[in-house]
């Protein structure tokens, strides 16, 4: 595990040296972009509709049996920006992009494909890797805020519908308005740009380090899917306490 | 990075006291080849005996234990060696980027080096296949191709590099005896028309017999001999003997890799 990690520190280091030529690359990064909105919008709505639901009505009932109906759309909206909705769209993201990732890299890696680029002086860091870390460094913070959204809209309905709760929508989003600032969104947008940082670096290192064919591509994907939630899990803890810090 | 400098004329390579193992077992052994420039020179040997390793250390892909290869005179550990002189190599498997077209895999080094303009790059990438005769495949993916047309697409994309040295591994094959023949003269005709130094790994007899200019004999990782073909046909050691005649192909002693 930590010599994987410092494999994808060093990874790391030498994409942001050649993290200039990336207008040269933005073709690629515009088209990875589109595969991961493609790919992840419609489950991250899903997902963050019924994660905003589902707190709603697990803390709604309780809060409203002491008189404090009226404080779900705090718990739902500071929940979702500050913790479940980077974390879980994260997730969504090492499982459905950077399983794909390994993937494709790493079928590279073995049909002889990053060989041949390397024979036409076309560096693979710059040609697979950098636009891949930047287009998902620039997807998952958008789709944490998308997620941020419906998720508040999952817990507002919920909220408002479910007769033991029973929170009107507009009292729901004033109790929301009042206790998120634009602080607590940030929040979340920045420990999503690490974790997406993270799942591009161990996702495209485990691809590059396959080998042994179609079974070597397939402990690539399962080693870059779990690797990247544990990270995602380990680092979500160190973030929070700095951010709280700095709170 | 820059634009290689265009010039037709082949370079020059030098191996010397070349040794590689993998996992303590010594696979390339004291590897000696002086490959003079426009030489059309074959690297032949059984399965195993460590051609394919040799040339990926000739292309810089892998690192000696030991020893070292000069291109033209120069190291090729030297980094700014493959931005000076322009190599191409032309794998086994056509190693064809899976997720781009015909085209876009041809025109791949023009794109990714900015040298050639879209309808530039097209009208080259045309040419290039017309060359190795293939026409009306730039909008299908290598998925689509037969072997033998896989092959021709991988030796149109080093084409168009213009390379000064190019290394083919086992260019003819899985490839049917017409297509292996006009493989073999594309090599030369592609030789002669532009001067440019040609290393072959191959075990088609047919070919290193018929196209080289010079042929060195690979046998459990050390050079046997490098002669011309009729030097070779003459020797008297009987397994360069079987190995050029005989109707099969000798086994390495001591590697059962396919």
């Amino acid at each position: 595990m930590f010599h994987q990690i410092g494999e994808i520190l060093i990874l790391g280091w030498r994409t942001l040296g050649v993290g200039g030529q990336i207008w040269k690359q933005r073709r690629k990064v515009a088209e990875q972009l589109f595969e991961i909105g493609n790919a992840s919008l419609l489950m991250s709505c899903v997902l963050s509709l019924f994660i905003g639901g589902v707190l709603a009505l697990q803390s709604g009932p309780v809060l409203a049996e002491r008189g404090l109906a009226s404080v779900i759309g705090q718990l739902v909206g500071l929940s979702m920006c500050k913790e479940l909705a980077p974390v879980m769209m994260a997730i969504l993201i090492a499982g459905r992009i950077g399983s794909a990732m390994a993937a494709e890299i790493g079928s590279m890696r073995v049909y002889q494909e990053i060989d041949a680029l390397r024979t036409m002086n076309i560096n693979p860091l710059t040609y697979l890797v950098l636009p891949r870390i930047v287009a998902i460094g620039l997807a998952l913070p958008m789709l944490v805020v998308f997620s941020i959204l419906v998720g508040w809209m999952g817990g507002a309905m919920v909220a408002s519908f479910n007769h033991e709760i029973a929170v009107p929508i507009p009292l729901y989003f004033s109790n929301l308005k009042d206790a998120v600032d634009v602080g607590d969104v940030f929040n979340g947008i920045s420990k999503s740009f690490v974790f997406a940082i993270t799942i591009g670096l161990v996702s495209c290192q485990q691809g590059l380090d396959t080998i042994g064919g179609p079974r070597g591509i397939g402990r690539s994907v399962t080693k870059a899917v779990v690797n990247s939630i544990v990270l995602i899990l380990v680092l979500d803890y160190f973030l929070t306490r700095i951010l709280l810090y700095i709170d | 990075m820059s634009a290689p400098q265009q010039t037709q004329t082949g370079i020059r390579l030098d191996v010397t006291g070349l040794n590689r193992s993998f996992d303590g077992r010594p696979v390339l052994k004291d590897i000696e080849l002086h490959v003079e420039p426009g030489e059309i020179f074959v690297i032949m040997g059984p399965s195993g005996s460590g051609k394919s390793v040799l040339l990926k250390h000739l292309i810089g892909l892998e690192t000696p234990d030991s020893g070292e290869i000069l291109i033209a005179g120069e190291p090729i550990t030297d980094p700014t060696v493959i931005d000076r002189y322009r190599t191409a190599m032309v794998f086994q498997s056509g190693a064809l980027l899976s997720s781009l077209t015909v085209g876009q895999n041809v025109g791949l080094y023009l794109t990714e080096h900015q040298l050639k303009s879209p309808d530039e790059v097209k009208e080259i990438v045309r040419q290039n296949l017309a060359l190795v005769g293939l026409e009306n495949v730039e909008d299908q993916y290598p998925s689509e191709l037969s072997g033998g047309m896989k092959k021709r697409v991988a030796i149109a994309r080093a084409l168009i590099i213009e390379p000064q040295l190019i290394f083919y591994d086992e260019p003819t094959s899985e490839l049917d005896p017409l297509m292996a023949t006009l493989v073999g003269q594309e090599i030369a005709k592609l030789n002669q028309r532009t001067g440019v130094t040609s290393v072959v790994v191959t075990h088609d007899r047919e070919l290193a017999l018929g196209n080289a200019d010079r042929i060195a004999i690979i046998q459990d990782g050390k050079i046997l001999l490098v002669g011309t073909p009729d030097e070779l046909r003459n020797d008297p050691n009987p397994f360069i003997q079987e190995f050029l005649l005989a109707g099969k192909i000798p086994q390495t002693t001591n590697d059962t890799r396919l």
